[in-house]
């Protein structure tokens, strides 16, 4: 998928103009609040107008003003879920999901209706109002409706945003699927790195109405390593554990990580800051954490006052991060045997 | 019953004739305007605002008046539109319907409006995405969630209409069993001589229909409620 914009619009002092050009499958659309992050997905879906410009998609010309088109946003074909899941309340469930599936043509009707709730999981909920359904089964609906529209592209507006940390991280899951299984390209709008890290390849930076970077979720993380306090944040997807003396072992790589956190789940999805790794030249005697890594540093590079490492911890990756002081006593460079030290408790269990 | 004469027969019914058919009249014209005051953004969106809203501040009779000079044989409308298509309006049950169309528009309006103006515009915007068009978006979803309002409005428009007398016996007159309302048939029996009687029981059968449309709106309400 292929999107070429080049617009301009004028909200009172806001002042929208983007040039950009991007292609991908999962692409981010990142920045502050209030950047014109939802004004861009909101030209793209044609529910806002462009002051002037052209926004093209794939070979289809959506909005050109200077020859006067504007493809109207029941014939874009695109696929909206909001913040807010914004369910017709007078509709049943069936009826939500049913809504875009009707009015979409035959031709392009591809997605199945039962394949959709099959991987939503919302079997259960058809029959029902969506008045007293969860905020994480509203959103599933919600979701499941713009995939049953059959769309070419799924506009995702921060979809996670009102859901707390936890559901968060049980629709992404969900969302990561349905796009997947039914090979939907997406813009995914958020202000959460962590997000962009999990649904996005490629991520657009928008600051102040205009697109700043072109980029992606890993190298915005390490550029924002220095700034932000809390380091960088390593993201482990770990398998089943084996419970051992209190603790879980999680087999990563070729050694294993001993970790604290309960967990009742097959696998999980771990946060590890890169301010919680200590690092030895030699191997310690005897140390309290529980994680004694041997890893090797493939590259070195700057986060602010402090040095970013890449470790290779046999078979393991790892951001790890030193003060600039420590990196010259240890003689950090790539190809240095280091051995990493973390706590049992320093991994965050995520959802 | 209560020795109602046949005018007085012909005048409850005329009421309730004219009543019901200016506002089904109205019905379309009102949503478009609710829809177009509450979702459009243009520039004079107040001029079509105090235009809707005018008939409510306006005497009855200013608005009977400025009917029966737009409407009447020399009025330009009269002229130019009536009076070619054979149409005549002035002292007809018909110009009762209009001039109880325009009293009762600003109210079935309001109602509609507010309903409208509670509606997550994101709904709308969803349902343009998924494929349906701008007709199609507004049957589907505003129309359906803003039912209450439009029951509401033709309630309040229907007993405004029953009511209506100022506008009413300027260009439709006081023409016993052609034009002649439930409320004009009352002044006409309070002022002649020993018509007290006959005028009080005008007044019941008023309240009687009155009654009964108040309680047909609650038991409405109710019932969308219960739908929720």
């Amino acid at each position: 998928m292929e999107l070429r914009m080049a617009v301009q619009k004028r909200f009172g002092a806001f002042f929208l103009d983007v040039d950009v050009t991007v292609s991908g499958e999962r692409i981010g659309i990142f920045g502050p609040s209030g950047g014109g992050k939802s004004t861009l997905v909101g030209l793209v879906a044609g529910l806002i107008r462009p002051d002037r410009g052209r926004i093209v998609l794939g070979e289809e010309t959506l909005f050109d003003s200077s020859v006067g088109r504007s493809v109207s946003p029941d014939r874009r074909r695109m696929g909206m879920v909001f913040q807010r899941p914004s369910l017709f309340p007078h509709l049943s469930v069936k009826g939500n999901l049913l809504y875009g599936f009707r009015r979409c043509q035959a031709e392009y009707r591809k997605i199945a209706f039962e394949d959709v709730v099959e991987v939503l999981k919302i079997g259960g909920l058809l029959d029902r109002g969506v008045k007293h359904l969860s905020g994480g089964e509203k959103q599933r609906v919600a979701i499941g409706r713009a995939v049953l529209g059959n769309p070419r592209l799924l506009l995702l507006d921060e979809p996670l945003s009102a859901l707390d940390d936890n559901l968060k991280l049980q629709i992404v899951p969900f969302l990561r699927n349905a796009c997947e299984t039914f090979r939907i390209p997406y813009l995914f709008i958020s202000h959460s790195l962590l997000e962009m890290r999990l649904m996005t390849d490629k991520v657009l930076r928008v600051v102040d109405g205009r697109v700043v970077e072109q980029t992606t979720a890993e190298a915005l993380a390490r550029t924002q390593m220095g700034a932000a306090g809390a380091g960088y944040m390593n993201l482990l997807h770990l398998p089943a554990p084996i419970p051992m003396g209190g603790l879980y072992a999680y087999k990563w790589g070729e050694q294993q990580l001993l970790i604290s956190s309960v967990n009742d789940q097959q696998e999980a999805l771990f946060e590890l800051s890169s301010t919680d790794i200590i690092l030895f030249k030699g191997r310690p005697e005897a140390i309290s954490a529980r994680n004694l890594l041997e890893c090797t540093v493939t590259n070195v590079f700057p986060a602010g006052n402090r040095v970013g490492l890449d470790l290779d911890c046999r078979g393991g990756k790892l951001v790890a991060e030193v003060v600039d002081q420590a990196a010259h006593e240890l003689d950090i460079r790539p190809g240095s045997q280091l051995f990493a030290a973390i706590k049992a408790a320093a991994f965050k269990k995520l959802g | 019953m209560l020795g109602f004469t046949p005018a007085d027969y012909s005048a409850i019914l005329l009421s309730l004739k004219v009543a019901v058919v200016a506002t089904l009249l109205s019905l379309p014209f009102a949503f478009a305007a609710a829809y177009v005051m509450t979702y459009w953004r243009f520039t004079g969106r107040i001029v079509l605002d105090v235009a809707v809203n005018l008939p409510l501040t306006l005497p009855p009779v200013v608005i009977g008046y400025l009917l029966l000079i737009l409407l009447g044989q020399q009025g330009p409308i009269g002229r130019a539109v009536l009076h070619p298509l054979g149409i005549k309006l002035i002292f007809t049950w018909r110009a009762a319907v209009i001039a109880t169309s325009v009293v009762g528009f600003p109210l079935m309006v309001r109602s509609m409006r507010t309903a409208m103006e509670t509606i997550d515009e994101h709904l709308v915007h969803v349902a343009r995405t998924l494929g349906a068009r701008s007709l199609d978006a507004i049957l589907t979803i505003v129309v359906p969630l803003s039912v209450r309002g439009i029951i509401a409005g033709s309630m309040l428009m229907f007993a405004r209409g029953l009511g209506e007398f100022g506008a009413t016996v300027i260009v439709a007159g006081n023409i016993p069993g052609v034009t002649q309302t439930i409320p004009l048939a009352i002044y006409e029996y309070v002022s002649s001589p020993r018509g007290d009687v006959m005028a009080l029981s005008l007044c019941v059968v008023s309240i009687l229909i009155s009654v009964v449309v108040l309680f047909f709106h609650e038991w409405l309400g109710r019932r969308a409620v219960r739908r929720d």
